[in-house]
C-alpha cells in the first residue's frame, strides 16, 4: 500500500476549486438568502411562542434556539448533495474523476481531495449562515464561532458515506428518492424545529439514532455556550465515527469504480 | 410569421382536443408513484413538525382560541402542496417537454394546436394538484383535523388554485433557459411558502408588509382553503376566487402567446 501524501489530494481540491470559481457568486447569494428567509420566516413563529412558554426551549428565544439547528440541517443537505450527487457526476463520463484517475493520483487521493473541498464549501455555507444569524441577534456568545466547524462536521458525516454510495450507484434517481424520503424527514424531525421533549419517549429514542440530531444538539449547545464535555464527546464522537466509516467504505468503492 | 399570425394560423386548424396528450402523460407517469407519495408526504412532514411538534409550544391558533395550531397550519400546507404539485408539472415537467425532450416540436407538426397543447398541460397539472390536495385532505382527516362538511369544498378550491399556478408556471417554463435557472424559481417559491400566512396570520406583520403579502397568489390560495377548513366562509373567499380566476385568465392567455413564441421560432 502506498503512503498517503498530502500533495495529491490538494491537487484534486485545486481542480474542484477551479470549477467552483465559475459559479461561486450564485452560490454565495443563495447561501445568504436562504438562511435569511428561513430564520425570519420560521423565526416569526417565535412571536407566537415566546409570549406563552419557552420552558422546553431552555429559556431562550425561539429564534436563538432554532438558528444553530437549522445551520446543522442545511449542512446536512449540502453534505448529502455534494457527497452523493457530486461523486456520481464526477465519476460519470465527462466528470473530473475520469481524468484524475489517469494521473498518478490514487483513488484515495481523489476521495480525500473531494471531501476536503466539500468541507471547504460546508464551512463557507455555515459561516454565511452564522453571519445572518448574528445580524438577527441569534448568536448570544462568541462560542457561536465554533458552530461553523461543528456544522461542517455534521455535513461531512453525510458527505463521506454518500460519496461511497454515489460513486458506486448506477441510478441517480435512487439517490433523489433517498433524499426525499430519508433526508427531508430527518431535516424536519431531528429536533431542528421543535424540542424533542414534546414528543413521546419512543420517538425520542428513534431521533437519537439520527446523525442530524447529534449535529443539531452539538451546534445548539455550542451556540448557547452550554456544551458539556460528555455531550460534546457523544455527539462529536458519533459524527466523527460516521466520517471515518464513510471514508473507509468510500476508499473501497472509489478504487473499484476508478480502477475497474 | 408574427406571433399574432401564428396564433391565427393554428386556430384555423381542425380541433383534436387535449385527449392525445393527456393519455401520453398518464402513460409516461404510470410508474412515477413516488411523485404522488412525495406530494402528500412532504406537507405531511411539515404538518407533523410545525403543527404537532411546534404546536405543543404555540397552543391554539393565533387569535382563534377554539382552533388548534395544527388545524390552523394544515390548510396552508395543503395550499402549498397543491401549488407545488401543479408547478412541478408546468415548470419542471413542461421545461423538460419543451426544451429538453422537444416533445412539442413534434406535436406542432400534427393537427394539434398550441392552444390545445397549453390546455392539455393545464388540465394535467390541475389533475395532479387536485390529487395532491385531496390526498392531503384525507391525511388531515386521519389526524382529526377536519371538523366541517364544508371541508369538501377544498377539492374544487384545490382545482382553482392548481389551475392558476399551473398557468403561471407555464409562463415561467417558457422563460427558463437551462436547469441553473430553476434556482430563481426557488427564490420566488420559497419566500412565498414562508411568508404567505402559512404559519401565522397577516396581523404579525407591519402594515407595509401586509400589503405586499396580500398581493401574493399563495396568500389568496391559503385563504380559499383555510376558510372552509375552519368552517367559516366569508369575504376573503370571494376575494380569493376573484383573484385566482383573474390570475388564471390572464396567465392562460399569456401562456398561449409565450408557447407560440417559443415553439414557432
Amino acid at each position: 500500500m502506498t503512503e498517503l501524501s498530502l500533495a495529491p489530494p490538494l491537487r484534486e481540491f485545486a481542480a474542484e476549486w477551479l470549477k467552483y470559481r465559475r459559479t461561486w457568486r450564485g452560490s454565495i447569494v443563495i447561501g445568504l438568502v436562504n438562511p435569511l428567509l428561513f430564520l425570519t420566516g420560521i423565526g416569526i413563529i417565535g412571536k407566537l411562542i415566546d409570549s406563552s412558554a419557552t420552558g422546553p426551549l431552555g429559556g431562550v428565544s425561539y429564534l436563538t434556539w432554532l438558528a444553530p439547528g437549522l445551520m446543522a440541517a442545511s449542512a446536512m443537505q449540502m453534505g448529502f448533495g455534494s457527497g452523493g450527487f457530486g461523486a456520481f457526476r464526477a465519476a460519470a463520463p465527462g466528470g473530473g474523476y475520469r481524468a484524475a484517475s489517469a494521473t498518478p493520483m490514487s483513488p484515495t487521493d481523489i476521495l480525500l481531495g473531494s471531501l476536503l473541498f466539500v468541507t471547504f464549501r460546508l464551512s463557507l455555507l455555515s459561516a454565511g449562515f452564522l453571519l445572518v444569524q448574528a445580524l438577527l441577534g441569534a448568536a448570544p456568545t462568541w462560542w457561536a464561532v465554533l458552530t461553523v466547524p461543528a456544522a461542517a462536521l455534521t455535513g461531512l458525516a453525510f458527505a463521506a458515506p454518500m460519496a461511497a454510495w454515489g460513486i458506486a450507484t448506477k441510478r441517480f434517481s435512487t439517490m433523489q428518492t433517498v433524499f426525499r424520503f430519508v433526508v427531508q424527514p430527518l431535516y424536519l424531525l431531528s429536533g431542528t424545529f421543535f424540542p424533542l421533549s414534546t414528543v413521546p419517549a419512543w420517538l425520542q429514542k428513534v431521533a437519537y439514532a439520527s446523525p442530524l440530531w447529534h449535529g443539531v444538539e452539538l451546534c445548539r449547545d455550542i451556540n448557547l455556550g452550554r456544551l458539556t464535555f460528555a455531550a460534546g464527546a457523544i455527539h462529536g464522537g458519533f459524527l466523527i465515527a460516521m466520517v471515518i466509516a464513510g471514508v473507509l467504505f468510500a476508499r473501497v468503492t472509489y478504487r473499484r469504480k476508478l480502477h475497474e | 410569421m408574427t406571433v399574432t399570425e401564428a396564433i391565427r394560423e393554428v386556430a384555423s386548424r381542425p380541433r383534436v382536443g387535449t385527449w392525445p396528450l393527456l393519455t401520453r402523460q398518464v402513460y409516461v407517469y404510470r410508474r412515477s408513484w413516488t411523485e404522488l407519495v412525495a406530494a402528500v408526504l412532504e406537507p405531511l412532514m411539515y404538518l407533523l413538525t410545525m403543527g404537532v411538534g411546534l404546536g405543543k409550544l404555540v397552543g391554539h391558533a393565533p387569535g382563534l382560541s377554539h382552533v388548534s395550531y395544527a388545524a390552523y397550519v394544515a390548510p396552508g400546507l395543503l395550499a402549498m402542496a397543491v401549488m407545488n404539485a401543479a408547478t412541478a408539472e408546468t415548470i419542471f415537467g413542461a421545461f423538460d417537454r419543451i426544451k429538453q425532450a422537444k416533445l412539442y416540436d413534434v406535436v406542432i407538426a400534427t393537427p394539434m394546436s398550441i392552444a390545445e397543447i397549453v390546455r392539455a398541460e393545464l388540465w394535467w397539472a390541475t389533475a395532479r394538484g387536485v390529487l395532491a390536495g385531496t390526498g392531503f385532505l384525507a391525511a388531515m382527516a386521519a389526524f382529526g383535523l377536519v371538523h366541517s362538511v364544508m371541508s369538501l369544498l377544498i377539492v374544487p378550491a384545490s382545482a382553482l388554485v392548481a389551475l392558476a399556478f399551473a398557468a403561471a408556471g407555464l409562463i415561467a417554463a417558457s422563460y427558463v433557459r437551462d436547469w441553473d435557472d430553476f434556482q430563481y424559481v426557488q427564490l420566488v417559491m420559497l419566500p412565498m411558502f414562508l411568508f404567505a400566512t402559512t404559519f401565522y396570520p397577516l396581523s404579525v406583520y407591519p402594515r407595509g408588509v401586509q400589503l405586499l403579502v396580500e398581493c401574493l397568489p399563495l396568500f389568496h390560495s391559503i385563504n380559499l382553503i383555510r376558510e372552509p377548513a375552519l368552517g367559516a366562509i366569508g369575504g376573503d373567499t370571494v376575494v380569493a376566487v376573484a383573484y385566482l380566476v383573474a390570475m388564471t385568465a390572464l396567465c392562460w392567455w399569456f401562456a398561449v402567446r409565450r408557447m407560440t413564441r417559443v415553439l414557432v421560432r
